[in-house]
């Protein structure tokens, strides 16, 4: 740059044009923001793209939102659901605590209970779901009569096995197993994350060994455990969805059976995507309080709920309204900008 | 008086191939003070940590009060205890940590009444009063419903001091309990083991201040290379050292 006067000031000017001098007030001066043409204009397309598919949406036939308003919260359709939440509920509560079991197990001082559970995640891990359940399904051609006795000696009561495990037994059991395997990994990954001095303090105070677990290490590893468990929850309510295999009336299987009678295939689609996306926010939802609460202690002062953040910022709307009404005391915008 | 309460003899700890105590020899009486001093790495700590079997030994042992720790004698014969004994063993052997290890998801009153209510049974009801009482006597009568979190380091070390002291022990170990504090926050705790001391509680303290350990120490010992080298009262042990070693270390700290 080449300044002809002394009395230049510092910084760059405009080109071909005699800058004059910095005002002493520093009000003086006009801030343009910087122009981001380019970011405008990849937004402007975005928002084209997003309105030209939500318009196909509502306008497109092919999607029928007479046929999807018609049976989305039909009899049938909401029983499904039921069925849906009831095997997610239950694959989730008793995966999580033989995985908790099998966790444990690894994490044991003893050889044997390694291995055993270590076999059983290997296992698991390694067999597809949907051929499990099959594997269950025909469990009766495996082991007819179930019973309890002495191991390798005589049986005291035995039943026939398909009386007792039934179809949303197996389908139970297949989802919990599978469950299980990929449960106590992550409640092994919570455990491990705890720091060891947790446990030397517990074991320093001769708390006894269950509780030094229950009350002192899984708290702790629940901050460890919940995201990734979260994931595994939602991921086995939409897996929910491959017990179609074995007839089970849950949601997809009694969408299949609707379209398949009148050919209405795309809205029935979508009633299985709402009902999914639906059940999904609640557990998400349900996710962040629970997350929050094993929050305890570990900040100094925790971060508002988004429900406390609304109500704060809707808090902040009325006093500034208020003070615009009161025309004595005028409301002024975090200082003077001109 | 002079009944031993603690009492280690010929006390051998390796960790793999390294050799961490080698023979080490201690008596604490009841109601005294003994500082352990020593250069880092000379078997300090894991001399505390054996005493309440945090470590096992590999030779030797330790009683305390005269109970065996750990072991059960039956003649010639010593049979190691089961964990759920020696966790009871335990609730007679307070133990301050260097790094505190309060319970982060518990409220400062909870990681006092925990210990009393799950290893000693005491009714919940007790166990607070007794809580409320400690955490007044180190100062902190208004953190109860804080998490530790929320505490300063000194404030931290002075609640696990108390949530020591909530179990009644007959011996408090402190490891290097000042060691991971600011420097103006070291004299908050030693004041709170000064005052334990004049109380008569026994204790064994690891620490690196010897300012300390002259004031409060009713015996220094000093460690190094995994045996203890010189023990006696502090004007013995930090004015006329007899040992070479010693003194090369006081030369270093002083």
């Amino acid at each position: 740059m080449a300044s002809t006067t002394d009395t230049a000031p510092p910084g760059p000017a405009a080109p071909g044009a005699q800058a004059p001098p910095l005002p002493d007030d520093p009000a003086g001066l006009k801030v343009v923001p910087a122009r981001h043409y380019a970011r405008w204009a990849a937004a402007a397309a975005v928002v084209v793209l997003v309105a030209q598919f939500t318009h196909g949406l509502a306008t497109n036939p092919v999607w029928e939102w007479d046929v999807f308003r018609d049976y989305v919260l039909s009899e049938t359709i909401v029983q499904a659901v039921w069925v849906t939440l009831q095997l997610t509920a239950y694959a989730t509560v008793l995966g999580f605590l033989l995985g908790t079991v099998l966790a444990f197990m690894r994490l044991s001082r003893s050889p044997v209970l390694q291995t055993v559970a270590w076999t059983y995640i290997w296992i698991f891990r390694s067999i597809p779901m949907i051929v499990q359940l099959v594997f269950w399904f025909n469990l009766s051609a495996l082991y007819d009569r179930l019973g309890f006795g002495i191991p390798f000696g005589p049986v005291f009561w035995s039943v026939d096995s398909n009386s007792i495990i039934g179809t949303i037994g197996a389908a139970v059991i297949g989802l919990t197993l599978h469950q299980a395997a990929y449960a106590a990994e992550i409640v092994r990954g919570g455990v491990l994350a705890v720091d060891e001095g947790q446990l030397e303090a517990a074991a320093a105070l001769g708390i006894p060994r269950l509780r030094q677990i229950r009350r002192i290490v899984l708290p702790q590893a629940m901050r460890a455990i919940l995201p990734t468990a979260g994931n595994e929850i939602i991921g086995l309510l939409k897996g929910t969805s491959v017990v179609y295999v074995m007839s089970i009336g849950e949601l997809f299987y009694q969408v299949q059976v609707i379209y398949g009678r009148n050919g209405r295939v795309i809205p029935l689609l979508l009633v299985a995507t709402a009902w999914y996306v639906v059940l999904t926010s609640l557990l998400s939802v349900a996710q962040y309080y629970v997350e929050r609460r094993y929050a305890r202690g570990a900040d100094r002062t925790p971060p508002p709920t988004p429900l406390q953040r609304a109500r704060r910022f809707v808090r902040t709307l009325r006093a500034e309204a208020g003070r615009r009404h009161r025309p004595v005391v005028p409301f002024k915008p975090l200082g003077d900008i001109r | 008086m002079s009944d031993v309460m603690v009492d280690v003899r010929g006390v051998h700890k390796s960790f793999g191939p390294l050799e961490v105590l080698r023979g080490v020899d201690l008596r604490v009486r009841a109601g005294e003070v003994t500082v352990v001093l020593g250069p880092s790495g000379s078997g300090k700590s894991t001399l505390l940590r054996t005493i309440n079997h945090l470590e096992k030994v590999n030779r030797g042992w330790i009683s305390i009060d005269g109970e065996l720790i750990g072991y059960r004698r039956s003649g010639n014969r010593l049979h190691e205890l089961k964990e759920k004994d020696v966790l009871k063993q335990r609730t007679h052997i307070g133990f301050v940590f260097q790094n505190f290890n309060l319970f982060p998801h518990l409220t400062v009153l909870d990681n006092l009444v925990e210990a009393p209510v799950a290893a000693l049974r005491r009714p919940r009801k007790e166990a607070v009063e007794t809580a409320r009482r400690l955490l007044a006597r180190v100062g902190l009568a208004d953190k109860a419903d804080a998490y530790p979190r929320q505490l300063s380091g000194g404030q931290q070390q002075r609640v696990a001091i108390a949530r020591a002291l909530a179990l009644e022990p007959k011996v408090l170990l402190f490891d290097e309990p000042t060691s991971a504090l600011d420097p103006e926050l070291v004299g908050e705790v030693l004041d709170v083991i000064k005052d334990l001391a004049r109380t008569g509680t026994t204790m064994i303290v690891v620490t690196h201040e010897i300012g300390f350990a002259r004031e409060v120490a009713d015996t220094v010992v000093f460690m190094d290379g995994g045996v203890v080298v010189e023990q006696g009262p502090p004007s013995a042990v930090l004015d006329e050292p007899q040992h070479e070693r010693t003194r090369a270390f006081l030369s270093k700290v002083l």
